[in-house]
């Protein structure tokens, strides 16, 4: 039944659709009130809630950041005492890493772009998909419960056996909650993984792959592979925790330089989860922005696998001071190395793209350049961190807190906000505050430098990090950190403030604003429903801005509309890789 | 010699464990330095000459050229690995200690560092070292992970209980560096510090001399010596004011309210208790924070503080 239709598909009619100017039926339209988003098993819906979660939690640890940094304004006490400080730092990491950094691109930005990218109606397993967000809204549950048990002061790695013997009950509730949270995580992953394997729109081979695919795609596989092993870990520090089990705790005849190794096993390709989808924002926005080819789209692509592949393999490199044999200690400094070619080569390749480009230094792209020098900055000092004997130095300083916001902050969360004003009109239908806009990107830039370039110095001075009181050579640096992380907070209230305004009265946007060849733009604004009310049908890369838009709007031109008709699209999607 | 980055690091004062370090610094700065200006200028050059002029704007398709990708592969690579060698190298220095280094060894706990020396003299927090000698500093925990960091030197390890770890170093000056715990450790973590004092060396043998023999003197002597190396006074006040624990003023024969609501009064038998066991018996509105002293003081040592505590008043 299938191959006889197939044969036919050979000679597949397809036609133009345009996509309209004036959607009556949205997404936003159909299913309307809270309890059809509650229920939703649609993958842009899900994503929006995601992206609320996501915001919420940002907003929560930034301003905890915000009070952290307001502490260190003076050597010893400011406004807070060190338990509380102590508290608020490990809170402030758990929840930027756990709730922020760690679904943002791929459940928030991902979940609503991955499907529309494919031209598929959904992701493959929507259910699954609702229900890993609630595991989420779990997750966060159990770590508010470790909030009201007393809370919890061991830092966001839960270094034993200081996590041992600090408030057990605090300790046991946050660490179920990134335990249950980590399922959700999986769940993303596994899904995604099936989409982009069994769900591409006819035509979509995969050299035809957006390159935000590609980095959806390697960050899946880490999910996947690498949080059940942070879920065993936590198990086991529970175990010891509650039925003083000897694993970790010395006391009780473990080692705690064993649950480093487990820890940072999950936690060193965690980084990987954090950092590859921003990637592939990057590829997107860099493309559509410079109205040009991504230079070296297999570079790229695969450059987000090698990633993957060689990030499993360097977490010995969190361990250099801790006690670890000096064979691993060895083996993990090489390695890491390793990992830094392919990120070089991304840069390389993405200012590639820009040369003889056309370029529009529109918000997304601000983003682009900002995150292009910032991440430099990230990687430059991974390397030096990378070093053995100047890590020696380095470790567990400022050094380290301002690499990782460098690449973290820097990174990530400057692709996801490229990402988010690339995608907003596509998400809300609606434009936003263009001058507001690229005025917060400058003040992001300027706020996070003046934050965290200091940190650099006195971290190498000696200034040692999760300090409540520091010696006074250090103030000068600490004062203008802490200045410049109030720009930055200025900075997101502006950006809170017109995307939200932009909701109520923003300028209605155009199905495609920035002329993007991306299948996801050949949609109305805000998408329908079922994202495309036709098949779409693909026969140009992602990136071919030489070749004419109406080649990029195909459909088939029969109809398979309609629930049965996911069946039909499956056959098709086989006999285009066959023929 | 003044190079680029000098300005972030702290003076050089032991050169045999520093020197390769701060070499490789310097070059990690000074090469990324050249990278990222020519990042920068090839953004902004591009941003401008490219500039978008209208909505129609061809843009040429390259799609790749190998030999781009392999120069901007090999270059990089052949850089770290020229890093990788130098730092594997300056961190074998720093694991090798030379044969004649004089061994000092070191306990750090919440939240006091304990020197201890050959001819059983005993300091807290003061570490005394000659100058010109390499010194080897074994160190074990007894409670969580610490780390030992003299930033003047390039020094660190973690202190982790269960097992001795060591560093080494040889300061060229005499003075003073300062020491930090660099593994989170709890609520004063920040205030873990130390300090290295570097003689002489025949001052140091002076010093040695002075402060060898161990403890001696009367009972109460002996105890408040005790009492001062094991950096009680982190937590336990002498003046009445409360900090991390109760205060010693006054304690002896005190009647204290406990966290589970009972009350208690100061004995021989209580302090002994809470010396040895402190989770046992929390006295109200204090948290029980403090390592278990079993094992690490001997019945003697023990009588000698209660004498000492009897005294504070």
């Amino acid at each position: 039944m299938a191959i006889t239709e197939a044969k036919k598909m050979t000679t597949l009619q397809v036609k133009r659709f345009k996509p309209s100017e004036n959607p009556t039926n949205t997404f936003l339209t159909d299913e309307k009130g809270v309890w059809a988003w509650m229920t939703t098993v649609d993958h842009k819906k899900i994503g929006i809630m995601y992206l609320v979660a996501v915001a919420f939690f940002f907003a929560l640890a930034g301003f905890l950041a915000i009070a952290l940094r307001t502490e260190l304004w003076t050597p010893a006490k400011t406004f807070i005492e060190a338990d509380t400080y102590n508290q608020l730092f490990t809170l402030h990491g758990a929840m930027m890493v756990f709730f922020v950094l760690v679904p943002s691109i791929p459940a928030a930005l991902g979940n609503f772009i991955l499907p529309m990218q494919l031209g598929a109606k959904d992701v493959a397993f929507p259910r699954l998909n609702l229900a890993s967000l609630y595991i989420y809204v779990a997750g966060a549950i159990f770590t508010f419960a470790a909030l009201a048990s007393g809370g919890f002061d061991t830092g966001w790695t839960f270094y034993t056996p200081y996590s041992s013997d600090s408030n057990a009950a605090g300790v046991i509730w946050v660490t179920l909650g990134v335990f249950i949270l980590g399922f959700s995580s999986i769940l993303t992953g596994t899904n995604f993984i099936t989409t982009i394997h069994k769900l591409r729109a006819p035509g979509i081979t995969w050299d035809r792959l957006p390159l935000n695919i590609w980095a959806l795609y390697a960050t899946s596989i880490i999910q996947v592979l690498a949080t059940p092993v942070l879920a065993i870990t936590i198990l086991l520090l529970s175990f010891e925790n509650i039925m003083d089990i000897g694993i970790f705790d010395p006391a009780l005849g473990g080692d705690p330089v064993l649950f480093q190794h487990f820890f940072w096993f999950y936690s060193h390709p965690a980084v990987y989860i954090m950092i590859v989808p921003g990637f592939g924002i990057i590829s997107e926005v860099i493309s559509t922005f410079s109205k040009k080819t991504v230079f070296g789209y297999w570079a790229i692509a695969l450059s987000s696998l090698a990633i993957a592949f060689i990030g499993f393999l360097v977490w010995g490199h969190h361990m250099f001071t801790s006690g670890q044999s000096a064979v691993a200690t060895t083996v993990f400094s090489f390695l890491t190395f390793l990992v830094g070619i392919p990120t070089g080569i991304k840069i390389f390749n993405w200012i590639a793209t820009l040369y003889r480009g056309s370029i529009d230094m529109k918000t997304p792209m601000l983003y682009v350049f900002i995150f292009l020098f910032l991440f430099s900055i990230g990687g430059f000092t991974g390397i030096m961190l990378g070093a053995l004997s100047v890590d020696i130095h380095l470790h567990d300083t400022y050094y380290v807190v301002a690499h990782f916001h460098y690449v973290m902050m820097g990174g990530t969360l400057i692709a996801l906000l490229a990402g988010l004003h690339y995608w907003w009109p596509k998400m809300t239908g609606k434009m936003y505050n263009e001058k507001l806009a690229q005025i917060s990107a400058v003040l992001i830039f300027i706020g996070f430098n003046m934050t965290f370039l200091p940190q650099f110095i006195m971290g190498a001075q000696g200034m040692p990090r999760r300090y409540y009181n520091y010696i006074d050579q250090f103030t000068p640096f600490h004062q203008t950190s802490t200045i410049g992380s109030y720009i930055l907070g200025v900075a997101f209230l502006i950006i809170l403030y017109y995307l939200v305004k932009s909701l109520y009265s923003g300028e209605k946007a155009p199905s495609n604003p920035w002329n993007s060849r991306g299948l996801e733009w050949q949609s109305t604004s805000p998408p329908d429903f079922h994202n495309f009310d036709h098949t779409p049908v693909v026969i140009n890369g992602p990136y071919d801005y030489h070749k004419p838009m109406e080649e990029f709007q195909l459909g088939l031109a029969v109809s398979h509309n309609g629930h049965d008709a996911e069946h039909a699209s499956a056959d098709v999607n086989k006999t285009e890789e066959k023929a | 010699m003044g190079r680029l980055f000098d300005f972030m690091l702290p003076d050089n004062k032991s050169p045999l464990t520093a020197d390769s370090t701060d070499g490789l610094f310097h070059f990690i700065n000074e090469v990324s330095l050249i990278f990222l200006v020519g990042i920068t200028i090839a953004l902004i050059y591009f941003a401008i000459k490219y500039k978008r002029k209208s909505e129609d704007d061809k843009t040429p398709v390259i799609t790749h050229n190998n030999t781009l990708e392999i120069t901007w592969s090999v270059i990089p690579l052949l850089i770290v690995m020229v890093v990788f060698g130098w730092g594997y190298s300056g961190w074998l220095n720093l694991k090798a200690v030379p044969n004649d280094a004089y061994e000092i060894q070191a306990t750090g706990y919440k939240w006091n560092w304990n020197f201890n020396y050959e001819n059983g003299a005993q300091t807290l927090n003061e570490l005394h070292v000659p100058k010109g000698r390499p010194i080897k500093v074994v160190m074990q925990s007894r409670d969580v992970l610490h780390s030992f960091f003299i930033p003047d030197y390039r020094v660190k390890h973690d202190v982790v209980p269960g097992r001795y770890t060591y560093v080494w170093f040889q300061a060229e000056e005499t003075g003073e560096s300062v020491i930090f715990c660099t593994e989170y450790c709890g609520t004063s973590h920040s205030d873990m510090l130390a300090k290295v004092i570097v003689h002489e060396p025949d001052e140091f043998e002076q010093w040695l001399e002075l402060n060898g023999g161990g403890i001696q003197g009367t009972p109460v002597e002996q105890g408040e010596q005790l009492v001062s190396l094991q950096g009680c006074q982190t937590c336990h006040s002498i003046d009445g004011s409360p900090k991390i624990g109760p205060t010693f003023k006054g304690i002896w024969e005190r009647e204290q309210q406990l966290t589970d609501g009972s009350t208690v009064v100061v004995d021989e038998n209580y302090i002994r208790e809470s010396i040895l066991y402190p989770g046992n018996k929390v006295v109200a509105g204090y948290q029980n924070v403090m390592s278990p002293y079993e094992g690490r003081l001997s019945d003697d040592e023990i009588t000698n503080i209660i004498e000492y505590l009897k005294t504070i008043n």
